[in-house]
């Protein structure tokens, strides 16, 4: 199999890199954990679409104290990123929007350990901003000329929102069903809908573009993000050691400032 | 497409040198492999046990009629608009018309999803153009089934437009002349004499524009969104599908599948015989 081949190759790489790490000076300062030595190569990293921003700015940390290393990401809907997986897409960590979605991979077996929620996200109604329109409830959306898009079903943010709304009771006929939560958002931005269901963390990146509307009925829709190293990870040593820093306290305080909460 | 020395055929003389040099056959065999493999995987793959029952849920009809009615409307108003557009083009000079040839060919290299974006922000509520028609039709396009109807309109034309201005330029302009000779006006000229010759490309070129509607995805889905029964064509159907059931996203793309192989059907005299 061309894929043993490759991994006892890069095994070997990895030890040279190991072995000039140790006999050089190796300053033991340099932080962020264990492992932190022999990490080389590149991290790809799928991770939900509402995690852009922040992981973004951890990769872009990840790679600084780690000199050479390169994290590249995916961000989709994690349906979409859990099929692909399935499907044998060459990645290291998933990070996905809900426990639904992840265990569509580790059904498969697909991940190495068992996931570990890092935070969890609360739903918002995203709308433009001044809210014009002035929504201040789900059962606003539902008013008659609304045009609200919410996440296609099979995405999380498009179930959450489901549960949000059946918990307030609120029958909701959307203009689209959008494939993430990025474009339900974008949607909004460029004022062609009144409103979307997103998340908050969404809502704070886009800063004045959107204005964030609380509602109730997010507190029963709470949706768990896991993440997990993969079993197939071209990059073993790199996937654990960017888990364990978006698991630090690093990681925390760079996704709590983006509005997530403590798991 | 292996026809060796074992095979000659009498109506062709050969070639000198017999054979097919290695060199040449094999990415050629590489290549076929590579265009047919990915087709025949659908077929292997596909849920044949629960295809009729996957098949005759109305999700399906629904996405099915839906892109069948945008992909004619689309090529109805390709054919409108396209097929003057393709006689401004060859048969006009002013200046910048190798400039506008151009620009009119460009949606065929327009990623679609580009394409998407700039008819949001052109023809969305906010848009240039879109907010007029808010403001004095109460028209809004986006998310609405004739939404769908111009984003595939958008990609599709074009192929509509250079297969037509081919045929033009093909056509002998002589018979419009002889026809401006005898009397007639020169939109008369067109209707009488210019559109019956030309009407094989234009029939080419609106099953061309028809095909790329149907398929057409990136656009669609960024301009007019995703409601099922109102703007999820079946591309759209197939992409979420494949998310959480493989298995209606195969029967789904088996329909798409035998459509095309319809069309090429259709074809085939057009491009087969070329060969």
């Amino acid at each position: 199999m061309p894929r043993s081949a490759h991994r006892s190759h890069r095994a070997v790489g990895l030890g040279a890199v190991v072995l000039l790490a140790l006999s050089a000076c190796s300053p033991s300062g340099s932080s962020s954990g264990p492992g932190a030595q022999d990490v080389s190569g590149t991290v790809t990293v799928f991770a939900a679409a509402s995690l852009k921003e922040s992981f973004t700015e951890l990769g872009r940390r990840f790679e600084k104290e780690h000199p050479g290393v390169r994290v590249t990401f995916n961000f989709s809907g994690s349906d979409s990123l859990a099929a692909g997986i399935n499907n044998g897409a060459p990645a290291d960590v998933f990070a996905a929007a809900s426990a639904r979605t992840m265990k569509l991979v580790t059904d498969e077996g697909h991940t190495a350990g068992s996931p570990r929620t890092f935070v969890r996200n609360r739903l918002q109604i995203a709308t433009e901003p001044g809210n014009p329109h002035r929504i201040d409830s789900l059962r606003d959306l539902s008013a008659p000329g609304r045009k609200v898009v919410l996440c296609d079903r099979t995405v999380p943010c498009g179930a959450a929102a489901r549960t949000a709304l059946t918990a307030a009771g609120v029958e909701l006929t959307p203009v689209s069903y959008e494939q993430d939560v990025k474009s339900a958002l974008t949607k909004v931005e460029l004022k062609e809908a009144d409103a979307a269901v997103v998340y908050r963390t969404d809502v704070r990146a886009a800063g004045d573009k959107v204005e964030g509307v609380e509602f109730p009925e997010s507190a029963e829709a709470v949706n768990d993000y896991p993440i997990a190293r993969l079993e197939n990870a071209p990059n073993p040593s790199g996937a654990t050691a960017f888990v364990e820093l978006v698991r630090s306290e690093e990681g925390r305080e760079v996704l709590g400032e983006a509005g997530f909460l403590k798991p | 497409m292996t026809t060796g020395a074992e095979t000659p055929r009498k109506a062709r003389p050969r070639p000198p040198g017999r054979g097919v040099p290695l060199a040449l056959l094999a990415p050629a065999l590489v290549g076929l492999a590579f265009l047919l493999v990915p087709l025949l995987a659908l077929l292997l793959r596909a849920p044949w046990r629960s295809l009729p029952e996957q098949l005759t849920s109305p999700e399906v009809w629904e996405a099915l009629r839906l892109s069948l009615f945008c992909a004619t409307a689309a090529t109805a108003l390709s054919l409108v608009v396209g097929v003057p557009l393709a006689w401004l083009l060859a048969r006009t000079d002013f200046p910048g018309r190798g400039l506008l040839r151009a620009l009119v060919t460009l949606p065929l290299v327009l990623p679609p999803v580009v394409g998407g974006v700039a008819l949001l922000l052109a023809l969305g509520r906010n848009g240039v153009v879109g907010q007029w028609l808010d403001a004095w039709f109460g028209v809004t396009l986006p998310f609405t089934t004739a939404g769908v109807v111009l984003a595939e309109t958008f990609v599709a034309m074009p192929f509509l437009v250079i297969s037509v201005e081919g045929t033009l330029r093909a056509a002998d302009p002589r018979f419009e002349e002889a026809a401006a000779t005898l009397g007639a006006s020169r939109f008369t000229a067109f209707r009488r004499v210019t559109l019956p010759l030309i009407a094989p490309g234009i029939a080419a070129g609106a099953v061309l524009a028809w095909a790329r509607a149907l398929g057409e995805f990136g656009a669609t889905i960024t301009f007019a969104g995703n409601f099922p029964g109102r703007t999820q064509t079946m591309p759209l159907a197939v992409y979420l599908a494949l998310q959480n059931d493989p298995a209606a996203a195969i029967a789904l793309s088996l329909v798409l599948l035998a459509v095309s192989i319809a069309v090429l059907a259709g074809l085939r005299d057009r491009w087969m015989r070329t060969v």
